[in-house]
């Protein structure tokens, strides 16, 4: 039983791709590290950190490509999740700071310091401890997933119109996150943060333990994300992406397939977002900016709609090109997106890996006789 | 109430508009176990609209549905009624074309279809027999692991009717069954379609007359939203009201 139901979740491509994550997590620290900073193998901290942020993006890609590339809802906010989990893990980090403030205030952050708050507001309660803010990391994007999944797909709102939604919740989001009556730092956000755990932020190692986390949350997010599509309910879902009405008329609840993949999606992002804030120092408002959600859309769509795997490699590698990009043609990096997003559009509308998965096609048909098998778990594109 | 008693399908007064226009106009009708009917209309009499009404998909304005002569199907959404036991046929077939054929039936099978058992389900051997079988009935045995996609039009046809199959129903509601079919596929839905109602009850809705005279069953005439005649194929074919509105262009 055990066996059968770990090789249908997990095909070559797959193997292959938690084979790499597993090298990375090693090699990345072990260069960072162990190797001397003369050496040609030494990575620089620099690199640990910018490699941390991309596969934070990563496994934001791969929650959007889980409701968008399997349940044909195209989210154009999932940001909010991400920076809710972010938050979250923002406010636990403020609170460890402590006394070492600028004010020096151990029981309240600068910031309410600052606006003259006497006492700690009630939502900030229990963000002292590490295991609750982590629950809130999954609970409250999950929370406000399932409320907005509840009333937008009972009242069936597709396509568009439903993108138009989640843009709009976002968006709604960054408005509130500035005001500084929020609670949560303004527009200046949660940052100057000491320590996680007890280990020093501003350390190599802390950084590389980070990132390490980070690889180990996308490895079991895609694990989780493989069951789902690979179970009888993934094929439900690819059903509601391709004929909707068929699914309702053979007697599935459509909306709460949706809610399920929308809310377990939205708990991903915002661990994305929670790994991210440690390892870039900040989270504030612009963070829930729809630029940045639709953003994802494009990773997604460069690497790969409806492949898990595409998505995460969409994402590394457009942040990459981000990178080079900003820093030499700074002013030139959204038309570039822009030409991308069209390019990928247009000739390659199975991304990057759908061009890869052309090739073995050939030398399967010369290759002796039926697979049947292979067949038909090749990834649903 | 007590005329819905014994039947499988009745329909009585059922009238739904779309801004003052008149899609079914006081429509009743009953269908008996085991019976199969044709529905026959011109475009724009209705027949959709009456699919929907039956399905969950529209509510009626007012009029009784009523389902094994005592569940109130106005009262239910879609999936309810899907559960209940009836499977519905599209005019342009609607299968799952980036799956397999295999995985399409797998999908439609009677099984629970709430999430979470759906999320841990795996195929019982039993459910795997039926599959085999649903193939062999379906004539797609050779293309289990084709996806759906790949098929010609007929085979689509058939594989939308191996789905409702699955799911078990006790009435099957099919719209043009033979539209875009080639005449030996058409002949051979027939049979198909014949030898589904020997154990359920079946709603042809369609506009070939060949092959409504090849089924050979009673048929109603739906006229601007409300039955004009019924009757087998000849009687309804020499009625003047018939002839007038629909046979005779």
């Amino acid at each position: 039983m055990r066996n059968s139901f770990l090789i249908k979740t997990l095909d070559k491509n797959s193997v292959l791709f938690l084979t790499l994550l597993a090298i990375i997590a090693v090699i990345v620290p072990v260069a960072n590290l162990v190797m001397p900073p003369q050496s040609p193998f030494h990575l620089s901290t620099y690199w640990v950190v910018l490699l941390g942020k991309y596969l934070c993006y990563a496994l934001l890609a791969l929650s959007v490509d889980l409701v968008w590339g399997y349940a044909g809802i195209l989210t154009l906010g999932h940001g909010a999740f991400f920076a809710l989990g972010g938050y979250a893990m923002g406010m636990y980090l403020m609170r460890q700071i402590g006394a070492r403030g600028v004010y020096g205030n151990p029981d309240l952050p600068d910031f309410m310091v600052f606006l003259n708050w006497s006492e700690l507001p009630w939502f900030w309660s229990g963000f002292d401890m590490f295991p609750f803010a982590m629950l809130m990391v999954l609970f409250v994007p999950g929370l406000l997933a399932f409320a907005f999944g509840w009333f937008a797909f009972r009242s069936r709102v597709t396509g568009v119109y439903l993108s138009i939604i989640t843009q709009a919740l976002t968006y709604a989001l960054m408005l509130a996150f500035f005001r500084n009556n929020m609670g949560f730092g303004g527009n200046n956000g949660l940052t100057d943060f000491k320590d996680i755990l007890g280990f020093n932020l501003q350390s190599d190692a802390t950084r590389s333990g980070l990132f390490v986390a980070t690889v180990v949350a996308l490895m079991l997010a895609f694990l989780i994300s493989r069951a789902i599509i690979k179970s009888r309910f993934g094929k439900v879902l690819i059903g509601v992406r391709d004929a909707e009405s068929r699914t309702r008329f053979l007697g599935y609840r459509v909306e709460n397939y949706k809610l399920f993949v929308w809310t377990i999606s939205a708990m991903i992002a915002g661990v994305a977002g929670a790994l991210y804030v440690p390892q870039v120092g900040i989270i504030n408002p612009s963070e829930f900016a729809p630029a940045n959600s639709i953003e994802t859309v494009i990773w997604v769509a460069v690497g790969g709609r409806g492949t898990l795997i595409g998505a995460a490699f969409g994402a590394v590698l457009v942040n990459f090109a981000k990178t080079w990009f900003t820093g030499a043609l700074p002013e030139l990096w959204l038309f570039a997106l822009g030409a991308l997003f069209i390019f990928t559009t247009i000739f390659l509308p199975k991304g990057i890996l759908g061009l890869l998965a052309r090739k073995p096609k050939k030398p399967r048909k010369s290759k002796s006789g039926k697979q049947p098998d292979q067949q038909s778990t090749q990834p649903a594109e | 109430m007590e005329l819905a008693h014994g039947s499988v399908l009745y329909l009585d007064g059922v009238t739904v508009s779309f801004d003052g226009f008149r899609a079914l106009n006081e429509l009743s009708f009953i269908v008996e176990p085991g019976e199969m009917r044709a529905i026959i209309g011109p475009n724009g009499a209705g027949k959709t609209t009456m699919m929907d009404v039956i399905t969950g998909k529209t509510t009626p304005d007012h009029g009784d549905i009523f389902f094994n002569g005592e569940i109130d199907l106005t009262k239910l959404d879609e999936a309810d009624i899907a559960q209940l036991g009836i499977g519905r046929k599209f005019q342009k077939p609607t299968v799952f074309e980036s799956q397999s054929v295999f995985d399409n039936l797998e999908l439609s099978l009677k099984d629970d279809r709430r999430v979470f058992p759906v999320l841990f389900s795996t195929l019982s051997n039993k459910q795997n027999q039926r599959i085999d079988e649903l193939l062999e009935t379906i004539r797609l045995t050779g293309q289990r692991h084709e996806l759906a996609a790949n098929l010609s039009h007929g085979q689509k046809q058939w594989l939308e009717i191996g789905m409702l199959l699955a799911q078990e129903p006790k009435l099957l509601l099919v719209d043009e069954p033979a539209a875009g079919m080639t005449d030996a596929e058409t002949a051979e839905t027939a049979i198909l379609l014949k030898e589904i109602a020997k154990t359920k009850a079946v709603v042809v809705v369609e506009h070939d007359m060949v092959f409504v005279r090849d089924l050979d069953v009673k048929v109603s005439v739906l006229h601007e939203g409300s039955i004009l005649a019924e009757g087998n194929m000849d009687e309804v074919s020499n009625d003047e009201r018939v002839i007038e509105v629909y046979l005779g262009r």
